[in-house]
């Protein structure tokens, strides 16, 4: 039997993926989305920011500032399921550019106001299939229970057959 | 206060959100429980590096704000409202460089809920980017007396 991969060569190989997806995307630095990751498991984070203000009088977070955050969350876990196999299998070295699952249709739906603070999401993959996937995503902001918005989202798979 | 007047007010209140200014969204026409809105192309809103397309979130906020101020603009909805539900169809990637212009319009309104539908173009208007449809919050109080 092999000896297990020291901790350190884990953690740099996955946080290293993670970091590929992220860094690609300039809408991601944009709204400032960052993801926390605990071994498969991600949580996205949106630290609040003046610009996502909607509207200032109540203040709350825009809606579509809620829509595209759930949107990331839902194409962030999408890719990194979709490149785990990959990525721990040490067989297949990951491409420079890894590409990203399409958008086909993206419903969400807003049930309390987004409060000008933190927000937080995760996603589960329902369906993964060669050519199309079924995400689903949660957001809260204080309370785990509590959510402000949920999402579901059909998406279209990158050929992966294709050499790179 | 007359029909001019509210969609004047609508349109100020819209350009004038945090969000909206950070996208530079741009009112081009309210009124009567319609609304067009359009973005320029900004490569911070990138969301496939490979072809320079914006990512759909953007497109998504671009679409939330116009069927929002579709209602605000409605003579027997008003202002405030609220995103109850939206969803977007995303038909195609926008074309990297051009202007996306997002035309919304309230097709039934009742005293609770408005239902709005919305089509996103770019330059070539024919073949729409993305459609919306969503259902939004009408004020308690007709906020719209004339």
């Amino acid at each position: 039997m092999n000896k297990p991969e020291p901790v350190q060569v884990i953690k740099q190989r996955r946080d290293a993926a993670l970091q590929q997806l992220l860094s690609d995307v300039p809408y991601i630095q944009f709204l400032g989305v960052q993801f926390d990751r605990r071994g498969d498991e991600l949580t996205a984070v949106l630290p609040f920011k003046e610009d996502h203000i909607g509207n200032p009088m109540l203040p709350a977070i825009h809606g579509g500032v809620t829509a595209a955050f759930l949107e990331i969350t839902a194409i962030i876990q999408l890719s990194w399921a979709m490149i785990w196999d990959d990525m721990e299998g040490k067989t297949v070295d990951l491409p420079d550019r890894i590409q990203l699952p399409k958008t086909i249709d993206f419903t969400v739906d807003y049930l309390r106001s987004g409060l000008p603070r933190d927000a937080y999401a995760r996603a589960r993959v329902n369906r993964s299939g060669r050519r199309y996937a079924s995400v689903h995503v949660e957001a809260w902001q204080d309370n785990r229970t509590k959510l402000f918005a949920q999402g579901t989202g059909h998406f279209l798979m990158p050929d992966r057959t294709k050499a790179p | 206060m007359t029909p001019e007047n509210q969609a004047k007010m609508v349109a100020d209140f819209i350009q004038n959100m945090p969000h909206a200014k950070a996208l530079s969204m741009l009112v081009e026409r309210s009124g009567a429980g319609e609304a067009v809105i359009s973005m320029p192309y900004d490569t911070r809103l990138i969301g496939d590096p490979e072809t320079g397309v914006i990512h759909g979130g953007a497109v998504s906020a671009l679409m939330d704000t116009c069927c929002g101020t579709a209602v605000m603009c409605h003579p027997n909805a008003g202002v405030p409202t609220a995103t109850l539900d939206l969803r977007i169809d995303y038909m195609r990637s926008a074309t990297p460089g051009d202007r996306i212009t997002a035309t919304a319009s309230c097709y039934h309104v009742t005293r609770n809920v408005a239902f709005v539908r919305a089509v996103a173009t770019d330059a070539d208007t024919d073949r729409p980017v993305a459609t919306a449809t969503g259902a939004f919050t009408v004020p308690q109080q007709k906020a719209v007396t004339s």
